[in-house]
């Protein structure tokens, strides 16, 4: 399992760039902590999630 | 008549004392978009002594801007970082004021802000918010971030809110609240999120890394 946001998720396995095209998540408007780290955006595509990781995706809305 | 440095260092001094003094006068805190956001937050660190701002937006001053930025009617038309840069300096006479006209982006961003100890992240749209972030993550290690998402519209104060996402990031805001056309962003609300990240800004520079 992979925590997301708190949530457990049975994802592991998929790299970042395949679980986000199973949500709606607008890959220009995030960033991805991955246990601490940032996940580069040039490594969605080759980042596998394991079992135990825990993810945190920020989505920003726009104003300021 | 401005008061002279010394003057004006010692009374930092007594409101602060000398440990936060030095340590806020010693800084240098990046603003990137002077907009609702960046105009206040600017204000805020200007005013609590922080040694050197970098200002970088590359926009004019709009009428539409002045319901919630710190600008003057005077200056419709003028770059915000000139604008900005005057009435920073009103305020704070001598802090160090470096202000680019420039846009920021993916290619240049490590060279804009390589001096910061702090970056914050205070432009509107959602994309370049997303841009910078994880530009600043991935190419500048040792910076500290302190971003906002989520102010606009009526909605109650009491959901802007500062966490702590990762090691050097720090986001404030709803993060929900988005501008749309029926849903525009009033000065208190958006003041409060650039009132978040500027406290957030003084603390990280305090030594003080939890929220």
């Amino acid at each position: 399992m992979v925590k997301v946001n708190g949530t457990e998720l049975d994802i592991a396995g998929k790299t970042v760039s395949e679980y986000l095209a199973i949500t709606n998540y607008d890959s220009k408007r995030i960033a991805v902590e991955r246990n601490g780290d940032i996940v580069f955006k040039s490594q969605y595509d080759v980042t596998v999630l394991e079992n135990g990781d825990s993810l945190e995706i920020v989505s920003f809305v726009g104003g300021g | 008549m401005n008061p002279s440095k010394s003057e004006w260092m010692e009374a930092l001094t007594a409101r602060h004392g000398i440990t936060l003094h030095k340590r806020f006068t010693s800084a240098t805190v990046a603003v990137c978009g002077l907009g609702g956001l960046g105009s206040n937050i600017a204000i805020a660190l200007a005013r609590a002594g922080v040694g050197k701002l970098l200002l970088i937006d590359f926009d004019r001053v709009d009428i539409t801007n002045l319901h919630r930025q710190q600008y003057k009617a005077k200056q419709i038309g003028c770059y915000k970082t000139e604008a900005l840069t005057e009435n920073l300096l009103e305020i704070a006479p001598y802090i160090e004021v470096k202000a680019v006209t420039a846009k920021i982006t993916e290619a240049n961003l490590a060279d804009l802000l390589k001096e910061a100890d702090v970056v914050c992240e205070a432009f509107d749209n959602a994309q370049a918010k997303a841009m910078l972030v994880n530009g600043v993550l991935e190419q500048l290690p040792n910076c500290y971030l302190v971003a906002a998402s989520g102010m606009a519209g009526m909605d109650t104060p009491n959901t802007i809110k500062t966490r702590k996402v990762m090691k050097r990031f720090y986001l404030c805001g709803d993060e929900v609240s988005e501008v749309a056309d029926s849903i525009g962003l009033v000065a208190p609300r958006v003041m409060l999120c650039a009132a978040h990240q500027a406290h957030t800004v003084l603390r990280i520079l305090a030594g003080e890394y939890e929220v």
